[in-house]
């Protein structure tokens, strides 16, 4: 038989290019971090030697990582239970026919495809110390706050601990809130409208017919949804970044920003990577849990 | 009408038209300030949603002749179009190979291709920094086009295998009888039929290009050579001075009209993420 018509080495060939560059790219420097992470090297050193553990044990022992560490599953679960919350109820009330729903679509889905560090910008500018939009309603429209004698200062939204970890907090629910959203009404609109007319027909309400009938349904994609806002709220800098720069005093340092700003800024390439391993574990119990979910229902 | 169905409607509308002004007022405060006077922006108590002072064009004018915005659009763009033809040499066979021709073990081979998405620029992008300046590919734009397919080559992998599980078998076989090989049967039957799939990858690996951030801002070192996602928050913010009228105006541009073509091909975004591995 030719090669052009047998299906095992013709599929060889079609395949073997994407899987090389993605070794090439993945693959390989995925290995070197690893080599990375127990050695010295820095951005000068052509090689580096062997360092054992070191670099972890130094890291464990550095309180700035274990906050960051801290910071990140903070960050990553509270933003992602909201996100979650608020795209069950925003899938549910966009199910719905009603005029104007792609203008609508279309702004909900907008700080998803606008790239994430210029959507960040915007909300610096919201938050900013001195001219926040916020803080001119606060004081202008409600008057709770405000620079005059005697009136409680406006809140500093990226300067004092706790509002800048809800901010960062809030920006990142607003950018996956979208990606969430339209993977729930992919699942939604899977539902045979039959299940909903028996629903009805039995006098189930609407609270009755989303809490046992719809989210149950959708469970699976809503894991889905859970799992991939997890993973890219886990890894993110750029919120962080574009926003605090992981301050005030490292409150909202997370682990890949406290990677860019050790190995990039720093130049300790096997510090570096011994931070960004630490989100390995993670990702890969993620990866194996959406297997699983593959396996299960036909859904990935 | 009666009561409770009013309540559901209002309840309804609020739903949508809260959400909806939490996702793109950002957007709409950044066209705001565009236009916005400097001592008016330097005013904290101005009037925030007109233009107590006049409207200007002034900021737009910085933004195109005094910044390298302008620049960094056409860096974008460059990058944009070479990765997305590395993308589609590569990524569309191998969907096609994965969706008819490996079977089962393509199916797994497809599942773990797509799991490589996950692995995300922040594990990766201190190994690739050493490998970018030990290619002499440093402050270039060439790290970035080698570096960005191995986020869309999977992605779009995985699009375009669901994308060709969805097409009917009997188009090849009815092909492969009139005499055309199978790699035949794929080039001139099927390709040509998949337009809107390609096009659906080319509009996706775009805006991820666009979107990139971590590795622009570490292979990149000089100003002239950043895409637009990197240069604007880091060059047109000079310490502490803060361009906010230039820099609302590069962020709106930059981010809105692709969300424009974006939300043309969304559905077929979402069914990648959903039922892309729908046994076919």
């Amino acid at each position: 038989m030719r090669t052009a018509d047998d299906p095992r080495a013709l599929a060889r060939i079609l395949i073997a290019p994407a899987l090389i560059y993605i070794g090439a790219v993945i693959g390989v420097p995925f290995l070197l971090s690893l080599w990375f992470s127990v050695s010295d090297v820095t951005v000068s050193s052509a090689a580096g030697h062997f360092v054992g553990l070191e670099n972890f044990r130094s890291a464990l022992d550095d309180p700035s990582f274990r906050r960051a560490l801290g910071n990140t599953f903070f960050f990553a679960i509270v933003s992602q239970l909201i996100v979650i919350l608020l795209a069950t109820v925003l899938a549910v009330a966009l199910q719905k026919d009603f005029r104007g729903k792609w203008i609508v679509r279309l702004l909900i889905l907008l700080p998803w495809v606008a790239p994430v560090s210029l959507g960040s910008i915007g909300w610096l500018w919201i938050l900013d110390s001195i001219y926040s939009i916020i803080n001119y309603g606060l004081y202008h429209a409600l008057g709770v706050c405000g620079p005059k004698p005697g009136m409680t200062p406006c809140p500093v939204w990226l300067g004092q601990p706790t509002l800048a970890m809800g901010s960062i907090i809030a920006v990142q629910v607003w950018r996956t809130l979208p990606l969430a959203t339209v993977i729930n009404l992919g699942g939604l609109s899977s539902i045979p409208q039959d299940i909903h007319d028996a629903a009805s027909i039995d006098g189930a309400g609407f609270f009755r017919t989303l809490f046992q009938i719809t989210v149950p349904l959708i469970l699976p994609i809503l894991l889905v949804a859970v799992l991939f806002g997890f993973v890219f709220a886990f890894t993110d800098m750029i919120v962080v970044w574009v926003l605090t720069r992981g301050g005030p005093y490292d409150m909202t340092q997370v682990l890949a920003s406290l990677a860019f700003f050790k190995g990039i800024d720093g130049g300790d390439l096997a510090g570096a990577s011994a931070i960004a391993l630490f989100l390995f574990p993670v990702l890969a119990a993620a990866a194996i849990l959406l297997l699983r979910l593959a396996r299960r229902s036909e859904v990935i | 009408m009666n009561a409770r169905e009013v309540g559901g409607k209002v309840v309804h509308r609020s739903v949508i038209g809260l959400f909806s002004i939490f996702a793109a007022f950002p957007f709409a405060w950044m066209l705001i300030t565009t236009f916005k006077k400097t001592n008016d922006l330097l005013d904290p108590n101005s009037f925030p949603f007109g233009y107590p002072k006049g409207m200007t064009l002034e900021n737009l004018r910085v933004l195109f002749e005094e910044t390298l915005f302008l620049r960094w659009m056409g860096n974008t763009l460059f990058v944009g179009l070479i990765v997305v033809l590395i993308t589609l040499l590569l990524a569309v066979p191998a969907g096609y190979a994965l969706a008819r021709l490996s079977g089962s073990f393509g199916e797994q081979l497809g599942i773990g291709i797509f799991l490589t998405y996950l692995v995300p620029p922040t594990i990766l992008f201190i190994p690739l920094a050493k490998v970018v300046s030990l290619l002499h590919l440093q402050d270039t734009l060439w790290s970035l086009v080698l570096t960005y397919p191995s986020f869309t080559i999977p992605f779009c992998t995985w699009l375009m295998m669901g994308f060709f599980k969805a097409i009917p078998k009997d188009i090849e076989e009815a092909a492969m009888v009139d005499g055309l090989s199978r790699l035949a049967a794929f080039t001139k039957v099927i390709l040509p039929m998949s337009v809107a799939g390609i096009l659906t990858v080319v509009i996706f690996t775009f805006t991820l290009v666009m979107q990139e951030f971590v590795y622009g801002l570490t292979f990149i070192n000089s100003g002239r050579n950043f895409t637009v996602s990197v240069g604007v928050p880091s060059f047109l913010v000079r310490g502490d001075v803060y361009f906010w009228g230039s820099l609302m105006a590069a962020c709106f541009i930059a981010s809105v009209p692709i969300a424009f073509l974006y939300n043309l091909f969304v559905d077929r975004f979402i069914a990648g993420f959903t039922v892309g591995a729908v046994k076919g």
